[in-house]
């Protein structure tokens, strides 16, 4: 544990309350971040039945606004921006020449020519100089990195609404998945998105800093008598790998093509153009080597990232795997041989020397009922 | 606090001695570490283990680590709870053991740390 490099860690604004509600906390990408409270399963389960409430402030924020933001937008991400309205927000990829991984990213359009790009915690300064530099011969576009201006929270549970309904007038069920809004919670000025990344139903707050403590409290007060705990990084990621959602950094980076981590669906490919487009075209008009699949574990132990993997069509590797609290499985993502890669091809995974067989099955671990 | 019948080792097992027969568990401040345990991978009874060497693993929601045996000799005997409730060692680390040993050199437990000594390791 490298407590003694605390001191460089950025913080984010509500640093304090985790360390005085007991939180464990570790580096994350350049963050002194909680990882867990009360455990990471307990957090988890209360998630999947109840509300959890997460600061994910150290996320970044970048603003693309002017006459051609549009253009910028359409330019360094691979999805299509033309089908989102004013208050909606999609899923994308910010990719290389290579079409493969800067980062991936969601894309809010607040208003006709002003979007927000909500980043990964790591390299966030990067990532903006790289958004500015390629999108500096688009036209009228200014490119802002605006974020310390944005404390966010993520309340995810299915009680997720109801509690958060309890903090403000706008009605949360006109809002759909994918969608925000903007009022106030707990008397704060907040943009009310509907996304996440549990798998599960819920809200993320997109609040002034200084006010990030003030929602959080209310929130946790509001929410006590319906169950909801605060979560660490630790339950954010066994519940994104429960949800087959994926890491940047992790799952996919600038060695991974966006068809490779089968996130086709989030390739705009009627596009003019966008970065990484022709190399993606390639890739698929000559045909994949490998794709990230998800996988269980059919003997006892639980795969790691980096183990490697045994296919009869090949080797491959571990991307994700943990032993996960409500599925009760030990599951996991990884990149394999594309013959390898039908659900029910079984293999091997290298558990520190020992080979340990495991099947392919579709990365949608868990899917929440939906009333 | 940890119980002053038993010897502790730096990497946070302990090891109570009956005989030349040894209990082995992991202490209260590594379950802390750890976090919620989700499976343990004890060595095969009849294996020879060796004092300070890799005996098994510990695997935690978010991480896996090593398991060290405080002694050498021969398992005797491992912990059958642990299989299906691999949390007892969060939930009661001084008493959910993991193995028992034969001890081959019963004079390597002085090597060990005290009680006292340990609490001071973890302070």
């Amino acid at each position: 544990m490298s407590q003694s490099s605390t001191e460089q860690l950025k913080k984010t604004p509500l640093n304090a309350r985790h360390r005085a509600h007991g939180a464990r906390m570790v580096p994350f990408a350049g963050w002194d971040m909680p990882v867990e409270y009360s455990g990471i399963v307990n957090e988890h389960l209360s998630v999947r039945s109840k509300a959890g409430l997460f600061d994910v402030s150290h996320m970044g924020q970048i603003e693309v606004a002017g006459k051609d933001a549009l253009a910028a937008v359409q330019k360094i991400s691979t999805n299509d921006a033309t089908k989102l309205s004013v208050g909606q927000a999609q899923y994308s990829g910010l990719t290389t020449p290579e079409g493969t991984f800067v980062d991936d990213l969601l894309v809010y359009r607040l208003a006709g020519d002003h979007y927000l790009l909500v980043v990964n915690a790591g390299n966030i300064e990067q990532k903006y100089k790289w958004i500015a530099d390629h999108t500096r011969d688009v036209g009228d576009v200014s490119v802002v990195n605006s974020s310390s201006r944005y404390a966010l929270l993520a309340v995810q549970g299915p009680a997720a609404q109801a509690i958060v309904q309890a903090l403000t007038t706008v009605d949360l069920s006109s809002i759909k998945y994918y969608w925000f809004g903007h009022g106030e919670v707990a008397g704060v000025r907040s943009i009310i998105s509907r996304t996440g990344y549990t798998g599960e139903d819920g809200f993320e707050l997109f609040i002034p800093p200084a006010s990030a403590e003030r929602v959080w409290n209310a929130i946790l007060e509001t929410g006590s008598a319906a169950g909801i705990v605060p979560v660490g990084l630790g339950a954010r990621d066994t519940l994104r790998l429960e949800a087959g959602m994926h890491l940047s950094g992790q799952d996919i980076d600038e060695t991974t093509s966006v068809l490779e981590a089968d996130l086709g669906w989030i390739i705009g490919w009627k596009k003019a153009d966008f970065i990484g487009k022709a190399a993606l075209e390639r890739q698929k008009g000559d045909g994949l080597t490998r794709k990230l699949v998800g996988f269980e574990m059919i003997a006892a132990g639980i795969a790691r990232h980096g183990y490697p993997a045994y296919a009869a069509a090949g080797e491959g590797i571990v991307t994700s795997g943990t032993q996960t609290p409500f599925l009760k499985k030990a599951i996991g993502l990884a990149y394999l041989p594309i013959a390898a890669t039908a659900i029910g091809t079984e293999f091997e995974i290298d558990i520190r020397g020992r080979r340990a067989p495991a099947r392919v099955v579709s990365a949608k671990f868990y899917k929440r009922s939906r009333s | 606090m940890f119980p002053a019948d038993r010897r502790y080792t730096k990497d946070h097992e302990w090891i109570t001695v009956s005989g030349n027969r040894g209990r082995v568990g992991i202490t209260d401040y590594a379950q802390k570490q750890l976090g919620d345990v989700v499976f343990v991978e004890l060595p095969d009874v009849g294996r020879a283990v060796t004092q300070g060497q890799s005996a098994g693993t510990i695997e935690s929601v978010k991480a896996v680590s090593e398991l060290y045996s405080p002694a050498s000799g021969k398992v005797v005997e491992v912990n059958p709870a642990l299989s299906t409730k691999p949390d007892s060692v969060n939930s009661d680390p001084h008493g959910a053991w993991l193995f028992d040993l034969e001890l081959s050199n019963p004079a390597e437990i002085d090597n060990l740390l005290t009680s006292e000594q340990y609490t001071e390791l973890v302070k």
